[in-house]
């Protein structure tokens, strides 16, 4: 295979991390939103809760997309 | 390179010498990142100053959002790292507002984003895990290593369990820098993408310009939900900066 077209294929691959960290997000957010709904009065002591757990899920997908990057304008 | 329509979506983040200044092999010069740097420094002092210095009863706007950025921060300080977690405020309420502005600075079309290079990220990420470090072993010496013991393990996986943590202690800060870096550059690549699409369309003719304003409005979505990031980004950074000064202040929780 051409050395360009295996780099590009190999960064599209590297993409599907991303959208696994997407389900990840989704699950943290989509259980603290039914959490929420079933007690609301507790929901606002949790909502940073939610962000770190979001966020280090999503930390995850991005470092698919640098890893992404890094052989789109790296290697 | 990417795209093949000539619009690179990596060039906005190039750096630019506005004067240049060499000492001997060392690149001083004062670059385009520079200036937006200063630039946020300056928003930030200036609001904070001018903010305070009414002390109106009944706060104007400028004095309101001070006082909000103030209790935002401290909630979250508080809320994390209890009372005495305070004495890091002015640290991460430092740290909150330059990552704020310089994101949201970067919104302007035509201007720079700071944070969208890994040497700035990564550089506050190594000063938050210093403060932590350095705080830690200073405060509570030798116990300080307690965190990388966690209590009620088995004897036998104990080696394991310090070997895990303390490799997800080490990759923190790589985490917490690229976490920002990453979102902030993914995406202005994807505003710049979008953007180029609907050059590209209204340049092909035909049926292309007919569809064109479908990624004009998805560009507009996309900007709304990056003002959204760029908030959001700097909460992230402020509250992670918070657990892990947690761990400097009460190790072995």
């Amino acid at each position: 295979m051409d050395f360009t077209a295996a780099k590009f294929l190999a960064a599209g691959i590297a993409c599907l991390g991303m959208g696994l960290a997407a389900i990840g997000v989704g699950n943290i957010f989509g259980q603290f939103l039914s959490g929420a709904l079933r007690n609301p009065s507790a929901a606002d002591g949790q909502f940073g809760r939610a962000f770190i757990g979001a966020a280090l899920a999503e930390g995850l997908g991005i470092f698919a997309f640098v890893v992404a990057l890094i052989l789109l304008f790296v290697v | 390179m990417a795209a093949g329509g000539g619009i690179d979506p990596i060039h906005q983040f190039e750096l630019k010498p506005l004067v240049g200044l060499r000492l001997g092999n060392l690149d001083l010069s004062f670059t385009n990142s520079s200036l937006f740097m200063a630039l946020t420094v300056a928003v930030v002092t200036g609001l904070m100053i001018y903010g305070s210095s009414q002390r109106a009863v009944v706060p104007g706007r400028l004095q309101s959002l001070a006082e909000m950025a103030y209790e935002f921060v401290a909630s979250t300080v508080t809320g994390v790292m209890g009372k005495e977690g305070m004495r890091f405020f002015p640290f991460v309420f430092s740290l909150f507002m330059f990552v704020l502005t310089a994101n949201l600075l970067g919104m302007i079309p035509g201007s720079f984003t700071v944070t969208s290079h890994i040497v700035v990220t990564a550089a506050f990420a190594f000063l938050v895990i210093g403060v932590v470090l350095v705080y830690g072993i200073a405060k509570h010496g030798s116990h300080f290593f307690g965190l990388f013991v966690p209590k009620g393990a088995p004897g036998w996986l104990l080696p394991f369990m310090v070997l895990i943590e303390a490799v997800s202690f080490v990759s923190r800060p790589i985490s917490l820098s690229l976490r920002l870096f990453g979102n902030m550059l993914a995406g202005h690549v994807a505003l710049k993408v979008f953007g180029g699409f609907v050059v590209m369309l209204t340049g092909s003719l035909g049926i292309g310009m007919v569809l064109a304003p479908l990624p004009m409005l998805l560009a507009i979505a996309l900007t709304a939900f990056e003002f959204l990031v760029a908030f959001l980004q700097a909460y992230v950074f402020a509250i992670l900066t918070c657990v892990y000064l947690n761990d400097a202040l009460h190790p072995g929780h």
